[in-house]
This record gives C-alpha cells, sequence and structure tokens, in this order.
C-alpha cells in the first residue's frame, strides 16, 4: 500500500538529493576536519561551503551559524546563551503555544528563579503583542518566540515584535523549526538575534539543526568542549549530515515559491474539502498569516486516535492534538491555550504537505475522511444528540 | 504508535453490536467528552433472564472502541448474576492485552457494565461513593482503591492508567501517593510536588484556592482579596473591604495568603499587593 504522508511537520522525506551528497563522507572521506593532514581537512572547506547554504537561507553571515544535533539543541543553546549573558535580570518571555523544547525549558527555568510570562493567543492562535508589550521590563532578559506554530501553522508578526524589543537590551530568539524552508526567513528583516531551524524538517536528515547568532549577540556554549564552531559549540562535527543540511537548505530556496504556490493550492483543496464535505468540523488557527502547508481542523464527537488509526487503514499519516496519541490524558496546549473546547480538541487533524505531495494525496484524504467520520460519529453516544439539535 | 493487538484491531476496525437498544432493560453511561472518551451501554434480558441483547456507543480512542465492542461479545447468554463478574482485567484478557497506559478503557467498560446491572435491578445509582481525590476526571478515593486493589497498582503512574485519577493537573498525586501507601499499609512518604502543572492549571489552583480556603477567611473580618494577575511564580493581589485599610494587611498577606497559597499551589510563589 503506497504511504500518502502528510505528516511533514512531524518529520520530512530525507531528499534523494540530499542523501547522495552524504554518501561520500559515510563511505570515503571519514576524516576528522580538525586535522591537520590533508584527508581531514580538505573536509574542513565542505563544511564551510555547507555553511554559506544555510547562511542564504536566511540571509545571514556564514559565520553567524552554528550547526547543532537537533532543533531542541539549538532551543536550549540559544534560551541558555540569552539568559547567562544578562545574569542579573530574572524575566523571560514566550508564548502559551510554544513547542515543548521551548515550553518545558521554561517551566523548568520557572522552577530555577526565573519569572516567566506566557503570552495569551486569541482564538484563532494569534499573538497578544499588546500583552507582551505591556509586560516587558527593564528586568526582561530574554524574549522567545516561535515563527511559526507547528500544530495550526499560524504565523507570529517577527518582525513587529523585534521592533518593540529594539533598544531595549533584550534578546530576541525565534525558533523557526517549522517556518524555515516553507515562508522567505530573513534574520535581517526581521531583526532576531538568535534562530533555530532544524535538518529533518527540510528534507535532510534527523540529528542535524542550526542556531543563527547575529553578529555582536553575546553567546556563551551550551556544549563545552573541543575548539569545533569556533568554540561555540564543542563537538566532532557531523560532517555527512552537515553537508546533507548544505544541500537541503539550497533545494529548501528553489522550493519556496513551489511551496508557496502549488503546495498551498493542495493544502487549500484539502481544507476546503473537508470542512466543505464533513459536518460539525472546523479549522484550528487563522486561515492567514499561516504557513503554506499545514492544515489544523477539528471533528466534533470523534477521538483523534480513531480518525489516525482509520485513516492508517489507507495509508494516509497525519497528526493529531487529541489526549489519547499524545499519551498523556490532556489534548493539545495549543488547541487548549486558543480555546478550543474539549469537544473539538480531542477531534483534531493535523495535515502537514511538502513539496513532495502530488494532487492525488489530497484527493484521497478528500475522499476518504467523510466516511471514516460519519463511520466513528455512528459509534459516538453524543452524536446523536447533537445531530438533532443541529437540524 | 500504539502496540495494539490484532484483536484489539479488528474490534475497533469491526466493532461488533454497536447501537442503542430503545426498550433495554439495563442503561449504563459513563465518561464525558471532557474527559476524552464515554460509553453507552444498553442490554435486553430473554424470558430466561440471560442477556439477549447487547449494544454499545463509545466515543474515544481505538482500544475504548475495542474494549466496548470486547464487552458486549462477553455478555451475550451471560445471566447478570455470571456478568457483574466480569473484571476489567477479563475484557483486557479477551483482547489479547491492553497498553498498560490504555488500561482505563477497559476500566471504562467494566463501569458501564456495573451501572447498567444496576439500572435494571432499580438500585438509585451509587452516588459518587468516597471523597473526590481527581477533581480532573472525577474519580474518588474508593475508586482508586478498588484499582489498586483488582489490579495490584503500585505507582501513582499504574493508578493513572487504569482510573485516570492524576492524569490531569496532578494536584492530587501526593492523595493517590497517600491512598496506595494506606492499601500496601506502608508508612507514608512524602510525594514530590507535581512538576506538570501548566500555566493555566496554575492560575486555575490559585482561583481556587483563594475561593475555598482564603476569601472565606478573610470574609469573617469583613475583607476580600481579588486576584489581579499571575505572572510566573508572582500573583498580584489587590485587598479589599476591612483588609484595605488594615495595617495588619501586610501580615494577612505574607503569612496568610501567602503561606497558604504556597502550601496549596507551588511553594515558590510570592503573592504581591496591587494598590
Amino acid at each position: 500500500m503506497p504511504v500518502i504522508y502528510l505528516d511533514n511537520n512531524a518529520t520530512t522525506r530525507v531528499a534523494p538529493e540530499v542523501v547522495d551528497a552524504m554518501i561520500p563522507f559515510l563511505k570515503d572521506y571519514y576524516g576528522n576536519p580538525s586535522s591537520m593532514h590533508t584527508f581531514g581537512g580538505m573536509v574542513g572547506r565542505h563544511i564551510d561551503a555547507a555553511r554559506e547554504k544555510i547562511a542564504a537561507l536566511i540571509n545571514a553571515s556564514p559565520d553567524e551559524i552554528i550547526f547543532t544535533s537537533c532543533g531542541t539543541e539549538s532551543d536550549s543553546t540559544a534560551v541558555r546563551a540569552a539568559i547567562e549573558s544578562s545574569p542579573q535580570k530574572k524575566h523571560i518571555m514566550t508564548s502559551r503555544v510554544e513547542h515543548p523544547a521551548i515550553k518545558n525549558l521554561f517551566e523548568h527555568l520557572a522552577k530555577t528563579g526565573y519569572r516567566v510570562t506566557w503570552v495569551p493567543v486569541d482564538r484563532e492562535g494569534r499573538l497578544d503583542v499588546e500583552y507582551l508589550k505591556n509586560h516587558l521590563t527593564d528586568d526582561t532578559a530574554l524574549v522567545s518566540l516561535m515563527w511559526a506554530n507547528n500544530e495550526t501553522g499560524v504565523i507570529f508578526p517577527i518582525e513587529a515584535i523585534s521592533s518593540v524589543l529594539k533598544d531595549r537590551g533584550i534578546v530576541f530568539h525565534t525558533d523557526a523549526v517549522q517556518a524555515a524552508g516553507k515562508v522567505p526567513v530573513d534574520v535581517k528583516e526581521a531583526g532576531v538575534d538568535l534562530l533555530s531551524l532544524s535538518g529533518h524538517k527540510i528534507h535532510a536528515p534527523k540529528g542535524i539543526a542550526a542556531l543563527y547568532v547575529r553578529k555582536g549577540t553575546k553567546f556563551s556554549p551550551f556544549m563545552i568542549g573541543g575548539h569545533q564552531e569556533r568554540g561555540r559549540r564543542g563537538g566532532t562535527e557531523n560532517v555527512a549530515s552537515i553537508v546533507g543540511l548544505g544541500v537541503a537548505s539550497e533545494m529548501a530556496m528553489h522550493h519556496l515559491s513551489d511551496i508557496n504556490g502549488r503546495v498551498r493550492a493542495m493544502r487549500d483543496k484539502l481544507e476546503d474539502g473537508i470542512l466543505k464535505n464533513i459536518p460539525n468540523s472546523m479549522r484550528n488557527g487563522c486561515k492567514e498569516p499561516r504557513l503554506p502547508n499545514t492544515s489544523s481542523v477539528s471533528f466534533e464527537f470523534v477521538e483523534g486516535e480513531s480518525i489516525l488509526l482509520m485513516m492508517d487503514e489507507f495509508g494516509i499519516c497525519a497528526s493529531s492534538g487529541s489526549a489519547c496519541t499524545s499519551g498523556s490524558l490532556e489534548p493539545s496546549h495549543v488547541l487548549r491555550a486558543m480555546g478550543v473546547p474539549f469537544t473539538a480538541a480531542h477531534g483534531s487533524i493535523r495535515f502537514s504537505l511538502s513539496a513532495y505531495n502530488i494532487e492525488s494525496d489530497v484527493d484521497m484524504v478528500v475522499e476518504k475522511l467523510p466516511p471514516i467520520i460519519k463511520r466513528l460519529r455512528e459509534l459516538s453516544p453524543f452524536w446523536k444528540n447533537a445531530a438533532c439539535k443541529i437540524q | 504508535m500504539w502496540d495494539y493487538t490484532e484483536k484489539v484491531k479488528d474490534h475497533f476496525l469491526n466493532p461488533r453490536n454497536v447501537g442503542d437498544i430503545s426498550d433495554a432493560d439495563g442503561v449504563g453511561e459513563v465518561g464525558s467528552m471532557a474527559c476524552g472518551d464515554a460509553l453507552r451501554l444498553t442490554f435486553k434480558l430473554d424470558k430466561d433472564k440471560r442477556i439477549q441483547d447487547v449494544k454499545f456507543q463509545t466515543f474515544g480512542c481505538a482500544s475504548a472502541i475495542a474494549s466496548s465492542s470486547a464487552l458486549t461479545e462477553m455478555l451475550k447468554g451471560k445471566t447478570l448474576e455470571e456478568a457483574e463478574v466480569i473484571t476489567n482485567d477479563d475484557i483486557a484478557e479477551f483482547l489479547g492485552g491492553l497498553p498498560k497506559e490504555k488500561m482505563h478503557c477497559s476500566v471504562m467498560g467494566r463501569d458501564a457494565l456495573e451501572k447498567a446491572i444496576q439500572h435494571y435491578r432499580g438500585e438509585a445509582e451509587k452516588k459518587l461513593d468516597g471523597n473526590l481525590v481527581c477533581e480532573c476526571f472525577g474519580v474518588t478515593d474508593k475508586e482508586i482503591e478498588r484499582a489498586i486493589r483488582e489490579n495490584d497498582l503500585k505507582s501513582i503512574e499504574d493508578v493513572t492508567n487504569y482510573v485516570k485519577a492524576g492524569g490531569g493537573c496532578g494536584k492530587c498525586h501526593d492523595n493517590i501517593q497517600a491512598i496506595i501507601n494506606e492499601v500496601y499499609n506502608k508508612i507514608p512518604v512524602i510525594a514530590p510536588a507535581s512538576k506538570r502543572m501548566t500555566n493555566i492549571q496554575r492560575i486555575k489552583l490559585i482561583e481556587e484556592t483563594l475561593e475555598r480556603e482564603i476569601r472565606p477567611a478573610l470574609q469573617k473580618d469583613g475583607g476580600n482579596i481579588d486576584l489581579i494577575d499571575v505572572d510566573g511564580d508572582h500573583v498580584y493581589v489587590k485587598l479589599i473591604g476591612t483588609c484595605a485599610s488594615c495595617k495588619a494587611s501586610q501580615i494577612t498577606l505574607k503569612h496568610y495568603v501567602e503561606s497558604r497559597l504556597r502550601e496549596m499551589v507551588t511553594p515558590e510563589l510570592v503573592v504581591e499587593e496591587v494598590k
């Protein structure tokens, strides 16, 4: 059975071009870039080339890019560097809808003496920028906000926020793991000090990521060790994956128009098809500004895990914000922060596309999903009562 | 992805006995939409008082649907006396086992059956037996104790897996641990405070504590307190009525309000007055 992969915010297929570029560094060029001999040293030049490509994707200088092992390491490095650079300040700020890489880190910092302001979002997932403005203090060390939300795709106004923070001595970090490669990300226009991005969301392998550190931003390493990354991240370079990330970044730049054209049109077709054909369904998050590949939809009176497993029978891969799929008993903190009622949060499904999707993928979902929801609703004790009310 | 047995998958994809018997002899309903799963079980007896027909409707995950379907298959042809000894473990066993995080789905089936039998016998639905321990999922100490004894549960996590208690805000973890200790006759240990409280849960808990514990005390003296904002560990409050003009208000604030909130919510809280 062919796999219809619509879970690209979870992870993406490694591009064949990326794999091809990596193989020589796994098979033949195994030298250590720190070595003095030519065999090792030549590997270093490929790392430089990759660094340039990643810098180009976000309009940074190559020396502003640090390679890390994952988006979470980039986030942790950024946040810890920011608070260590102004140890006297004890207030940090983030949103209520962050990825666990930031959410759980901030919850941890809250226990170690930091005052955390959690900026709320509205029913459509938009950030309350006024709330953020009103809660900035002279004690604020760091503001960390995601560029785009992994569950809903809602994009935060990063540029507008950076102008609010400007000249206040507050470090601004953005987790752009979901945004990079899907919408134009320009660190200069955005005015951020630190930016995280991750390889496996843009068709590079898992285990490689990058952190942008604006020139002039105070920095202290999270991984302390050798002189790699100019002393900003110790540890022998993951050469093959770095090369892969370079190729993936280059491809992401070329694919940007495709993602915002063809893929966006497929996403809209999918979303419109679902909302039109399935009663009591709703989009989670505002229509715009939103990632062109993401659609979060809730189906009332049914539970997400059941929907996922029934779609799985047709090879359709997606995600859910329901409690049962998360391993906890409570549904997604993102949907709850938006005020999505339990009745809908338990039945939320996220579809996320990539450049590898084709029209027939979304057609398949639009064809298969309505009977799945209908079937699960017939099983549900709540549906009959609700249906009576609706008619 | 959950490791479901083939039998669970079969009962999920091809559920048996779905529906609602309109002239049922017994009806049992458990769960709610907020909890994430719910089950309505109806049965009809034949002239020999055996279960002739039984139907279910379930809102929930694959294992909730499979457990309900399995239960209906197990019930057919049984007398109520035979039916009422079915345990949640029997349901799980029928399905070839359930992931431990999903055991509460089998407990839901057993609970619905129990309620349906009570309904048939005309017994008043048992009022919430015991004292409420988990407010998030409405679970009492008696229910927790029963789950611990019947399934030999040893940890808070086990209890959460079986009856959901403790799976929400987490503030009842100490109480659950105390029940476990009592069952096994252990010396009470002080469980670490929940580390999983979100900001919203924290605010809710602060509000509840103010409402339940603090306001009534202040109101006795003609005062009151308003919650203005919560920012991290800082709780901003406004004292009103006699409290606002009381010279001892700072003592009230720090020694009473703050210490009470620290005790009930988290020990890091700092209460500040907004004039």
